[in-house]
């Protein structure tokens, strides 16, 4: 029995209000919604930074940071007609990192006091000294200046936690009146918010306040068939993003249409949730009845709500330093993509294939001004013209690979946990040629068409992937012909980014967000986003996934 | 400060309802002390300490609740806390699905589910554990990942009908991966305990060290139904899906008679009383279990009992919300802690010499559901797949993905072994047959 698990399952922390346990999401602890408007003076931390700051140098660290952090989220959970829970939780404390005799330490405390983070500080460093009994090697950290007091603030347009919980309840219950009206069996519909307020300093110098801001609409719709027992479900074409409530407010030129023949909408920085739910629940009725899949080589068509998370596990996940070094090797695995590997200039994709990774893209969910040590944010390659250029890497390991800085992607997710090597902002580059999906659907001969993201699953190398999906559509002869059921495809991630032959151009492109990435032990969640538009891959293994139980 | 005794919790809990004005309220009093140490490339990685203690309050008024937490204990701070908490109730919703709080309960006899040993754990605990396998690996000149956690606490709860509950805790889980300095080798092994004393990095670190080196140069056989022995590991993950966890945690009644999940029945219902498994099949709850002793109270403060869920390959309890029981009509049974399926006396070993062909999966990794109508799973090995031929280990192969639903898999059994504990349950090692590899994977 973990605590974690307790308060996961138990009735105070969610169960009485019925709001079901999203790993990552409302660790803090329950507060009056009005509490979330309220920030605390940074001249306050800076006080409470340095008392940190002080404890740790004299008990014999040489580097410190503290983290002071309010982790802010509000979730709203609906079922049918029915509110389930509306959550407002707040998580308030410090995390203290030192190097004492060349070794880490870390602990956190959640007495925001000076004396609760001396204390912390004490502790980090009685940690880092017990742990520098049995090291062999010391810490070697990339320099960094310090900035000074300085600030930054995710440029929203409206605080989702400004705008009544009555609103938002409304806007569920509307969502999902739509879905019954249009005859879906069962729907949930959940609206979760999420504000970070953090406050970093260290040893360097710098003194950061950042405020960060992440919304995420959602909605699951079910259909039934009793006669057969059979159902499915279609979920949400949103994205996490990193905006206010501006998100759910839709623009007519944020809508962008699928292939002719797919009834398919995707959404750039705005998301229409009444019009998404029509179209799920016509979708859901139809794959209760769509044509079962003929395994076999596809060629596929991925558009970006899709494409996002293949991006995210074959490309993100490999390109990070401390997976190929092998520091995630005993939870999350290494990476195929090794410093060996990528001296030999092996295509990771065909030419068509330019990966970029950022903090910065606008209305991105990793978009900040600083990491979680204190280094500025910025943009560089990872994948030029198909050969993998660098990796993601933060202070403690650029001098493995040689490098003098940090590329600035360390976070926690909370004050209480230890901040590490986090995926940044990941995008497929849209083609440099006009192409509109329509032309890129008619150029293949027989392919599918695939939209949302379903099951996946991703080797410890970034091997082998399986990827499923929400909705499947034939493509014969340059055409949509129908829809599809039980599509799943499998491929190896170097023959999948080679196999990719055309990419829409920038006017298809958007942003796909994975809310809650997990890593680390203890394990982390992270969110980040993946941009790219329409992509087509030639040959794919399709496998059909219907299976028979008696 | 952050294991409180029961009575200490109780006179916190008792003060709390008394400043309370709400038609009902309850208290719930939580804490713990725990720490953990990482370690990769026969390094330390990081580590870190967290010391957390929370109240947390439910007010109501008729079907309105309100929940409001804090971390100070004074009378003023408890007090603000009750009142923040009646505040949000009045502006809540009614809730539809409203039960109201539970009376007095009795629950078994408290087990041993807690050890002064893990409490007392210390940052010099967790770096000699650590060190002794930094050094087993260095001598063998192969590479380790590994991660020590453990976490002491307790958990107490009061409300105004006459609920009283108390319980503490603790655990403590370690596992290890370890890969030859070619690449080419990779083993895994975890163990988690109540009892620290019970513990012993070096014997896991050995047992991964040995997999690593006979898991080198894998021979990649054809993808297809295979035979397969899966260890304990490889059904239960301590921090990741899992296919028997996918299975518990699809016996959920309400699921079931909404008509989405396998246990839905055509035409409406659900099919408890049915026969879905091989009779072999016999998984059972006991929070009073010695080896795996859990929280005799739910989250809500239903009495977690010794319960069976399948009995001899048939269904026999579903697990479900108190609204839900009593609009369907079912028996009130919360979701259990962890769980036990039985099994025989043969160990892995064992199995393995009465295995004529098949592949012994250490652990099962990235699992995933493809299709929930029918519980179809996807997921890889990972650190240790070998090809048994005459009841002996004969070499190494390639990981392999598969797609295979616990329910079949459940009904193509071969034998059972001993069960071991595995992230607070007692899973026993599995000889499938037919078990469905669909691709093989690169990744070692």
């Amino acid at each position: 029995m973990k605590r974690r698990d307790f308060v996961g399952l138990t009735g105070l922390a969610s169960g009485a209000l019925f709001i079901p346990n999203i790993p990552g999401f409302g660790n803090g602890v329950e507060v009056d919604p009005l509490r979330l408007l309220e920030a605390v003076d940074p001249a306050i931390k800076k006080r409470l930074a340095d008392a940190a700051l002080n404890a740790a140098k004299s008990a014999g660290a040489t580097y410190t940071d503290v983290r002071i952090g309010r982790y802010l989220n509000q979730g709203v959970f609906t079922r049918e007609k029915q509110v389930q829970g509306i959550s407002s939780t707040e998580s308030y404390g410090a995390g203290v990192r030192v190097i004492a005799d060349g070794t880490w330490g870390f602990a956190a405390t959640n007495i925001v006091t000076e004396a609760g983070l001396a204390k912390a500080a004490q502790l980090a460093v009685q940690i880092a000294k017990a742990n520098a009994k049995v090291q062999k090697a010391q810490v070697q950290l990339a320099p960094q200046k310090g900035y000074g007091e300085v600030s930054w603030k995710a440029p929203i347009q409206q605080n989702a936690f400004e705008v009544p919980i009555k609103d938002k309840v409304d806007l569920l219950l509307a969502v999902n009146a739509k879905a019954l009206e249009q005859g879906a069996s069962f729907v949930n519909s959940v609206l979760f918010q999420v504000n970070e307020q953090k406050y970093f300093a260290s040893t360097d110098g710098s003194y950061i306040d950042q405020d960060i801001h992440r919304i995420y609409p959602s909605f699951g719709v079910t259909a039934i068939d009793r006669a057969s027992g059979k159902f499915r479900t279609r979920q949400a074409l949103s994205s996490p993003m990193g905006m206010g409530y501006e998100y759910l407010t839709p623009k007519a030129a944020d809508k962008i249409a699928g292939p002719s023949g797919s009834d398919i909408v995707g959404y750039k920085n705005s998301y229409d949730m009444l019009e998404d739910v029509v179209s799920a629940t016509k979708q859901v009725k139809q794959k209760l009845t769509a044509k079962s899949v003929t395994p076999g080589k596809y060629d596929l068509v991925l558009d970006p709500h899709h494409l996002g998370l293949t991006i995210h596990e074959s490309v993100g996940h490999p390109t990070e330093l401390d997976r190929v070094l092998g520091y995630e090797a005993n939870y999350a695995g290494t990476s195929f993509a090794t410093l060996e590997w990528k001296a030999k200039n092996i295509p990771y994709g065909s030419k068509l294939v330019n990966i970029v990774a950022d903090k910065l893209q606008p209305n991105s969910l990793g978009a900040v001004g600083y990491d979680d040590e204190g280094v500025k944010t910025k943009e560089w390659n990872l994948i030029t013209e198909g050969k993998l250029v660098d990796y993601q890497k933060i202070r403690d390991q650029a001098h493995i690979v040689g490098q003098k800085e940090s590329d600035g992607c360390c976070y926690s997710q909370s004050w209480q946990d230890v901040q590490f090597q986090r995926m940044p902002n990941v995008s497929l580059k849209p083609g440099t040629t006009k192409l509109s999906v329509d032309e890129l659907v008619s150029k293949v001969d027989k392919g599918i068409y695939i939209a949302g993201n379903g099951s996946f699953s991703i080797d410890q190398q970034r091997y082998n992937f399986q990827f499923g999906g929400q909705v499947f559509y034939a493509i014969e002869k340059g055409k949509i012909t129908g829809m599809l059921e039980d599509v799943a495809y499998q491929a190896n991630t170097q023959e999948f980014w080679n196999s990719c032959s055309a990419i829409c151009d920038q006017s298809d492109y958007r942003l796909f967000g994975a809310f809650n990435d997990g890593k680390g032990q203890p394990g982390q969640s992270s969110a980040v986003s993946h941009g790219s538009a329409t992509t087509r891959f030639n040959g794919v293994n399709v496998i059909n996934t219907a299976r028979k139980i008696g | 400060m952050a294991i409180l005794s029961k009575d200490e919790s109780q006179a916190i809990l008792k003060k709390v309802l008394s400043f309370s004005t709400a038609d009902e309220c309850e208290a719930t009093l939580s804490g713990s002390n725990g720490g953990n140490v990482r370690s990769a490339r026969n390094a330390i990685s990081t580590s870190g300490a967290v010391d957390n203690v929370s109240l947390g309050v439910e007010a109501r008024f008729g079907k309105r609740s309100g929940v409001a937490t804090c971390n100070e204990f004074d009378d003023a701070t408890l007090r603000r806390c009750v009142q923040r908490a009646e505040e949000i109730a009045r502006l809540a919703p009614e809730s539809p699905e409203y039960m109201p709080l539970l009376g007095p309960q009795t629950y078994v006899a408290a087990p041993k589910s807690f050890a002064a040993a893990t409490a007392g754990i210390t940052p010099d605990f967790r770096a000699t554990q650590i060190g002794k396998t930094m050094k087993i690996c260095d001598e063998k000149k192969v590479t380790s990942a590994a991660f020590l956690n453990d976490e002491a606490g307790f958990v107490a709860k009061r409300n105004n009908k006459g609920l009283e509950a108390y319980q503490q805790y603790s655990n403590v889980e370690f596992s290890i991966t370890v890969r030859t300095p070619d690449g080419t080798g990779s083993g895994y092994a975890t163990a988690d305990f109540i009892d620290a004393a019970a513990f012993d990095a070096g014997k896991l670190t050995l047992t991964a060290a040995e997999k690593a080196a006979n898991s080198r140069n894998a021979k990649a056989i054809e993808p297809g139904k295979y035979t397969v022995i899966l260890e304990p590991a490889a059904l239960v993950a301590n921090s990741d899906a899992s296919l028997m966890a996918a299975l518990m945690g699809a016996l959920d009644a309400r699921n079931a008679d909404e008509g989405r999940s396998f246990l839905s029945k055509k035409g409406g219902g659900n099919r408890k009383g049915e026969k879905l498994f091989d009779e072999r099949v016999t998984i059972y709850s006991d929070p009073a279990n010695a080896e795996i002793a859990s929280l005799t109270f739910a989250g809500d403060g239903r009495p977690q009992k010794k319960m069976t869920w399948i009995e001899k390959g048939v269904v026999k309890n579903l697990y479900t919300s108190q609204f839900w029981a009593k609009k369907a009509g079912i028996p009130d049974i919360p979701r259990p802690g962890g769980w036990i399926m039985e099994g025989g006396t043969q160990s892995v070993q064992d199995m393995i010499k009465g295995t004529a062909k098949g592949i012994l999966v250490t652990r099962l990794w990235y699992i995933r559901p493809v299709d929930p109508q029918t519980l179809l799973y996807t997921g890889l090995t990972r650190d240790g797949t070998f090809y048994i031929e005459n009841g002996k280990i004969k070499h190494p192969v390639k990981n392999f993905r598969f797609n295979e639903s616990p329910i079949i898999m459940l009904n193509n059994l071969e034998a059972i072994g001993k069960p071991v504990r595995v992230n607070g349950n007692l899973v026993p090692p599995l000889k499938i047959r037919d078990f469905t590899f669909t691709s093989l994977s690169d990744a070692v």
